[in-house]
C-alpha cells in the first residue's frame, strides 16, 4: 500500500514536470546582419577566403529541447565573394556552381543530438547543384540575454558536389576540400 | 690587366638576367590569360620565382658591398659615368620594389604568397579590393619602367661594345680560357 503511493506520487509528480508549462525560448529570428557564412580552402599551399553575402535562415532552437530544434538554410550562391570579380563570375558559370540552374544551395536539418554543454551536432542534407548529401555538422551555442549565437564549422568535398567541373575537376590546384563556417545570430521569438 | 666582376657576380647577373626577362615574359603573358587551373598555377610559379630573385638581389647586393664593382674607364665622360651609375641605382631599386609591390598587391588581393607552396610570407597588409587595385597598377607602372631601364641597360652595354669598342660588356663575360 504504502510502496504503491509512492508510486503514485513519484508518477504524478513526474508528469507535473513534463507538462509543467515549460518556458519556450525559441531562437528563431536570425539576424542577418549579424550573421555570416565563409568558406576556405586551399590552393596551390595558400588558403583561400571568401563568404556568402546573402542568405536566408528558418530557425527554431530551444535549449531546453534541443531534440526537437529545426535549421533551414537557403544561400544564394550567387551573392558569392571569391575575393576577386573575375573569380566570383567564374564560379558562377556552368563548370562551378552553375547558379543560373542553381541558384541555391539548402541546408536542411533532419536532427539535433546535443553532445554535452553547448555542444551539439546537427545532422541534415545538404543541396547544391542538384545533388543532395547527408551531412553531419557541430555546432556551439551561446546564449547572450535574449540572442543567441550558433558557430561551427563543417568540411564538403566540392567533388561530391560537381562543384569545379572539367579542368577543375582535378583537385592538385583547387583542393577538393572546402571548409564551410558559420556564424549564426538569432534572436528569441 | 683589365679589371673584371667577380666570378660570383657575373654568375648573380647572368642567372637574374635570365629570371627577371622570365619573370617579365611570364607576368605580362599570365595577366592576359582567361581564369583556369594553369592560369593560378602560373601566378603561384611567378610569385615563388619573384620570391626567389628578390633574395638573390639582397645576396648580390651583400656581395656587391663586399666586392666593389671594377671602375668605369677614364676614357667615359663624367655625366655618362654618372648615368651608368645612376641606371645601375635604378635597376637594383626596381628590382627590389618590384617583387615588393607583388607581394603587398597579393596580400591585398587575398592570395597570401607561399614560396614554393610551402613557406608562407607572411600578410603586411590585409585584404581590401582599392589597395589590391592600386598596387596592381603600381605593379604594372613599376614594371614598364624597369622595361625602359633595361632596355637602356642592354642598349649602353651593346653600345660599349661595338661602338666605343672598350670592355664594359667584355668584363661581365665568363672568362675566355687562354
Amino acid at each position: 500500500m504504502k510502496k504503491q503511493l509512492f508510486v503514485a506520487l513519484t508518477a504524478s509528480l513526474a508528469g507535473l514536470a513534463f507538462t509543467a508549462p515549460a518556458q519556450a525560448v525559441d531562437y528563431a529570428t536570425v539576424q542577418p546582419a549579424q550573421s555570416n557564412i565563409a568558406f576556405s580552402y586551399q590552393q596551390m599551399g595558400v588558403k583561400m577566403d571568401g563568404r556568402f553575402r546573402k542568405f536566408s535562415a528558418q530557425l527554431a532552437f530551444d535549449p531546453a529541447r534541443p531534440a526537437s530544434a529545426s535549421a533551414a538554410f537557403d544561400v544564394d550562391l550567387a551573392s558569392i565573394d571569391t575575393g576577386g570579380a573575375e573569380s566570383d563570375q567564374e564560379v558562377a558559370g556552368k563548370a562551378w556552381f552553375d547558379s543560373k540552374n542553381f541558384p541555391t544551395a539548402r541546408f536542411v536539418s533532419t536532427g539535433v543530438k546535443p553532445l554535452g554543454g553547448n555542444r551539439y551536432e546537427v545532422a541534415g542534407k545538404l543541396s547544391i547543384k542538384g545533388r543532395t548529401q547527408d551531412i553531419v555538422v557541430p555546432a556551439t551555442f551561446t546564449a547572450q540575454g535574449k540572442v543567441g549565437s550558433f558557430d561551427g564549422a563543417f568540411t564538403l568535398r566540392r567533388g561530391d558536389f560537381a562543384i569545379g567541373e572539367g579542368a577543375w575537376a582535378k583537385f592538385d590546384i583547387v583542393a577538393n576540400d572546402v571548409q564551410v563556417k558559420f556564424h549564426i545570430v538569432a534572436a528569441q521569438k | 690587366m683589365t679589371a673584371s666582376y667577380t666570378t660570383t657576380a657575373k654568375g648573380l647577373h647572368w642567372i637574374m638576367a635570365v629570371l627577371l626577362i622570365g619573370l617579365l615574359a611570364l607576368g605580362f603573358t599570365m595577366h592576359d590569360l582567361p581564369l583556369s587551373p594553369q592560369k593560378l598555377q602560373l601566378y603561384s610559379y611567378h610569385k615563388w620565382a619573384g620570391v626567389s630573385v628578390f633574395l638573390l638581389v639582397l645576396f648580390r647586393l651583400a656581395w656587391r658591398a663586399g666586392h666593389p664593382p671594377p671602375p668605369l674607364p677614364d676614357s667615359m665622360a663624367k655625366p655618362l659615368q654618372f648615368a651608368a651609375h645612376a641606371g645601375h641605382a635604378l635597376l637594383y631599386l626596381l628590382m627590389l620594389a618590384i617583387p615588393l609591390s607583388g607581394w603587398l598587391m597579393s596580400s591585398a588581393k587575398g592570395f597570401q604568397t607561399v614560396w614554393f607552396g610551402v613557406l608562407p610570407i607572411p600578410d603586411l597588409i590585409g585584404k581590401d579590393k582599392e589597395t589590391g587595385d592600386l598596387l596592381a597598377n603600381v605593379h604594372l607602372a613599376l614594371n614598364l619602367l624597369f622595361v625602359a631601364v633595361l632596355a637602356g641597360h642592354v642598349g649602353a652595354a651593346l653600345k660599349h661594345h661595338f661602338i666605343d669598342k672598350d670592355d664594359i660588356l667584355r668584363r661581365m663575360l665568363p672568362q675566355r680560357r687562354r
